[in-house]
């Protein structure tokens, strides 16, 4: 009678501590499919719109935003980067580390000098960066970001873009998006979590 | 021709007598059955080459129009242009046929939608200013209207 007990315990021992093997295995599995999924963004040195380089290994410590976008972009990129003008308006000190990198999806036509006079519009704390064409490609695979010239009659050509804002914590990792029309609250709330995380 | 004429310089005139009345009101300009209200653009980044220009466009005919040139003062290129949102990618397409403006129905040329599209411009337009352009419609003929340029970063949407 005891030996039976005493079987049904192992038993039952041994079943629980293999579903919790197996529970620990798909958590852990789980874990690894999110930060894949979630893997965001990558080093990057880049020419700035303030002179010189801005090197992403410089940035620890500091919490950043990326966008990508254009100057010859007629509501996107402009509505964006005032918007965000607002959003750190409003957040005042406690954005004061808080640095936003408009990059150029556009370097034949947006040069540093280009983008310096662009970014001057808007809040100082926005930086515009320029890739070359190869820095542009590994950003886009980075960010997973999707860019395309679209011609137009005049001869001319416009830009496809992905318009999302992407946001990295102080830890340098990727902490969410601003999605293109987000409500105003909602984004001044981001932000709030962002730079106190 | 002559009649399109006699009406585009008929609707700058009224236009014109509009603004030096005061403009509180919002504007609005009749071609034919097409009546078209308050066209406005707003002020771009300064560095900026483009801008873009928004209105309502009411068709009370009988018959479809359709929008299918634009010009402006501001800039040597204008272009009718959708954007559209396709999941995060923001996307611009050239409307090479126009607009088409149904009989009886209307179209409103808005933000992240349909729009006129200055291309190279030259000197932005300033908040508070307005410049002209022309639009020209299939059956209607062509009509220059004003454009109020409105705050950077404006959305005006169905306040006018």
């Amino acid at each position: 009678m005891k030996q039976t007990r005493l079987m049904t315990a192992a038993i039952a021992a041994a079943v629980l501590a293999l579903g919790a093997a197996g529970w620990l295995g798909v958590e852990l599995l789980r874990g690894q499919q999110q930060s894949a999924m979630f893997q965001v963004g990558g080093p990057f040195v880049l020419a700035s719109s303030a002179g010189g380089t801005v090197d992403s290994a410089t940035l620890a410590g500091k919490p950043y935003a990326v966008f990508f976008g254009f100057t010859h972009c007629p509501e996107v990129c402009p509505t964006t980067l005032y918007e965000m003008s607002s959003n750190l308006a409003a957040l005042g000190e406690a954005a004061k580390d808080f640095r936003v990198f408009f990059i150029t999806v556009d370097p034949a036509r947006d040069t540093v000098a280009a983008m310096k006079d662009y970014v001057a519009n808007f809040d100082p704390r926005i930086e515009a960066l320029v890739p070359t064409d190869d820095q542009l490609k590994q950003l886009a695979s980075d960010f997973r970001v999707y860019y395309a010239k679209v011609p137009t009659s005049d001869g001319g050509y416009t830009m496809d873009h992905t318009a999302t804002i992407f946001l990295f914590g102080r830890d340098g990792r990727f902490a969410g998006t601003i999605g293109y029309g987000e409500a105003a609250e909602m984004r001044q709330a981001k932000l709030a979590r962002l730079l106190k995380g | 021709m002559k009649l399109f004429k006699e009406i585009a310089f008929a609707s700058a005139l009224s236009l014109a007598a509009l603004f030096t009345l005061g403009d509180a009101q919002a504007h609005e300009v009749k071609l034919g059955d097409l009546v078209i209200h308050h066209p406005w653009s707003r002020q771009s980044p300064m560095a900026a080459s483009v801008a873009a220009g928004f209105m309502t466009i009411t068709n009370t005919g009988k018959e479809d129009d359709r929008l299918v040139k634009a010009t402006s003062e501001i800039a040597p290129v204008t272009q009718i242009h959708d954007m559209k949102m396709e999941g995060d990618v923001m996307k611009m397409v050239e409307l090479p046929d126009g607009i088409v403006i149904p009989a009886g129905g209307t179209v409103k040329l808005k933000p992240k939608s349909l729009h006129i599209m200055f291309m190279d411009v030259k000197q932005q337009p300033a908040e508070g200013t307005s410049f002209t352009g022309t639009l020209t419609f299939e059956k209607a003929g062509t009509v220059t209207v004003d454009y109020e340029v409105a705050a950077p970063g404006a959305d005006m949407g169905d306040m006018h």
